[in-house]
């Protein structure tokens, strides 16, 4: 059993509490940077794409890990800087200039939208993303001038200072720093006040707003830094598949995206991370066993949409806090170990919620 | 002018005047006590007071300003902070991460600087979490300094929240049924912090309470109210021995 001896408040604030989190997240750190050399260009691909789906539900995170509003529409951000970032480069912007630019494109669209939306709550909320999706998947297929509209549009691999980036390998570097620049800023929006007035809106607005929390101040700027991160993740994804068309960013990505956050454990950096791992490693089962099944059952075309709305219901029902959580718990026993109490993490609902307001 | 004054507030729900033209004032430095039966308005008049809800009639006055009409997030900003009935704490977050969020009146730093961390934050936080900690000694939390809320007895979660409400660093303190809920032991060592929270840290506190061993200690003024009305006021003794509050808390038992 660990025992933490504070002596400096500054303890609180860094990122590696104690001498275990550097060794861990250091050992953690040299194996990403690592595996490229140990891989083949197919398993590189499959880490890339985690990555990136790592990215996306980090943005995803912001809004409905931290304050509760459940975006089912955030595939649409993705859309819009996968597209931003494509059409920038067409238009002979360099790469490192288009992909903030895309990034930023999406957040001001998220903000401009989380304007009405932060006065709705719960489902309305949920029904409203989904439409804002459904009206940026039509504006794609529409907008043929600048997307491609149902015919696509063909995204080149990135260029570096005069540089092509064509390797699969030189790719997952440029991702990689980029997902870890993202957790960084994650992180510092979660020990800062502006995270602090997240978390507290996701759980009481009421005794938010008595603390003087602007509760519609904060929901608007987890949207735009939540479409921000989400958009950056679909510049990346751009050139990952190379080829974009409007069926890409569907409901089912959105769906993908909060079964991530959901299966990975809500509210933590942890869980978008967990999820990305989890989703990457089911797709690659399920395409894999596609091969196995009788093709009457294989060939289904709503199969994968179907499993992962049956694994999220799960999730929900009976580990809320997600694979972390199920893993908090588990270190928590063997740290503990024999002392560990059944009930440690029972919450406790000994009070009457029943004259709560709104 | 005195320091806190409501004027003629009234509120319906729907038929129910749950307050109806209900007036009094409370100087500085005072521990002032509304009591009445349950349903009689109390909370109502304190979510008014907190811009929850809009009052159909009347004014609030804080050291002669009108607060009507403030936004519920300024309410704090003015100077006046809270506690709830029924305890409203953010359950997925530390102690310390709630008495911190009890800062935010007090955050200077720009939301761009807080993204990128940068010294200047680093010290801003250090110095939020300092009072925090004085908070923490104050009233005896150390204990549970790290724990989440879901995780805490409710006589813990009381204390906590109210010192959330010290951390706002507010110069009057709403506090809703502070004792409700609580043992006698624990009820008695509210009394006392209510006593240091007006002696030592000068704030003003308005209070609702049902425990009348705790109006008596620490009340200098006491309200009583039914139906949305005011019956009787003074000091403790005088609202308790007043006939129509007799009437009213045997009426409220039938
Ligand atoms: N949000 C609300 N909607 C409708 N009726 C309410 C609401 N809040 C309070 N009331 C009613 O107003 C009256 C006073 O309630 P309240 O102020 O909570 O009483 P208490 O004195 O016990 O704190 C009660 O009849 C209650 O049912
Ligand atoms: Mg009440």
């Amino acid at each position: 059993m660990r025992v933490l001896f504070k002596t400096d408040y500054n303890q609180d604030i860094k990122f590696a509490k104690h001498s275990g989190y550097v060794f861990w997240y250091g050992l953690l750190l040299a194996g990403v940077f690592l595996a490229p050399m140990a891989l083949d260009t197919y398993w590189i691909n499959e880490l890339t794409r985690v990555l990136i789906y790592a990215l996306a539900g980090l943005g995803l995170m912001v809004v409905t890990g931290f304050t509760g509003q459940v975006s089912l529409g955030h595939a649409a951000f993705m859309a819009i800087g996968a597209y931003t970032h494509a059409f920038l480069l067409t238009q002979g912007v360099p790469f490192f200039v288009s992909l903030p630019i895309a990034a930023l494109t999406s957040g001001v669209v998220g903000l401009l939208i989380a304007i009405p939306a932060s006065r709705m709550t719960g489902l309305y909320l949920t029904i409203a993303s989904l439409a804002f999706a459904i009206v940026v998947e039509d504006v794609v297929i529409h907008w043929e001038g600048v997307t491609g509209g149902n015919r696509g549009m063909a995204v080149d691999p990135p260029m570096l200072f005069g540089y092509e980036i064509f390797e699969a390998w030189e790719y997952y570097y440029i991702v990689l720093v980029l997902l870890i620049m993202s957790i960084i800023l994650v992180l510092n929006v979660l020990r800062s006040p502006l995270g602090r007035s997240m978390l507290a809106v996701r759980d009481s607005e009421i005794s938010a707003e008595s603390l003087g929390i602007r509760v519609a101040r904060t929901k608007v700027l987890a949207f735009l830094i939540s479409a921000a991160l989400t958009g950056l993740a679909g510049g990346l994804f751009a050139h990952f598949i190379q080829f974009l068309s409007p069926e890409t960013f569907g409901i089912l990505l959105s769906i993908q995206l909060l079964l991530m956050i959901v299966v990975g454990g809500l509210g933590t950096v942890h869980g978008a991370i967990y999820g990305a791992v989890l989703i990457g490693f089911l797709e690659a089962t399920i395409s894999i066993m596609k091969d196995w099944l009788p093709p009457a059952i294989g060939n289904q075309p709503g199969l994968e949409p179907g499993l992962f709305g049956v694994i999220l219901v799960l999730f929900i029902i009976f580990e809320p806090e997600g694979v972390y959580g199920r893993w908090l718990k588990f270190r928590t026993f063997l740290e503990n170990f024999p002392f560990y109490r059944r009930n440690t993490f029972k919450r406790q609902r000994s009070y009457l919620k029943t004259e709560r307001m709104r | 002018m005195s320091f806190f004054e409501i004027e003629n507030l009234s509120l319906s729900f729907g038929g129910v005047k749950a307050v109806d033209g209900v007036n009094f004032a409370m100087e500085k430095g005072e521990v002032f006590t509304i009591v009445g039966p349950n349903g009689a308005g109390k909370s109502t008049i304190f979510n008014m007071i907190s811009s929850f809800y809009a009052p159909d009639e009347g004014h609030i006055r804080f050291k002669g300003e009108d607060i009507t009409e403030a936004r519920a997030d300024a309410i704090a900003r003015i100077g006046i902070a809270r506690t709830f009935q029924n305890i409203e704490l953010f359950e997925h977050s530390t102690l310390l991460q709630n008495l911190l969020i009890g800062r935010e009146i007090h955050n200077r730093v720009p939301v761009l600087r807080q993204l990128i961390f940068d010294p200047g934050v680093r010290r801003a936080e250090l110095e939020h979490r300092r009072k925090v900690e004085d908070v923490i000694d104050f009233l005896e939390l150390a204990h549970y300094r790290d724990e989440r809320i879901a995780n805490l007895p409710y006589g813990v979660r009381k204390k906590i929240e109210l010192g959330r409400a010290l951390c706002v660093e507010p110069e009057l303190l709403l506090l809703d049924e502070p004792a409700s809920g609580l043992n006698p032991e624990e009820t008695e060592d509210m009394g006392f912090w209510i006593d240091d929270i007006k002696n030592d840290l000068g704030i003003s506190v308005l209070m609702i309470e049902h425990d009348m061993s705790l109006v008596n200690e620490v009340s200098d003024r006491v309200l009583a109210l039914n139906n949305g009305c005011v019956i009787a006021e003074g000091s403790a003794q005088e609202v308790q021995n007043h006939p129509d509050v007799v009437a009213a808390y045997l009426g409220g038992a039938a």
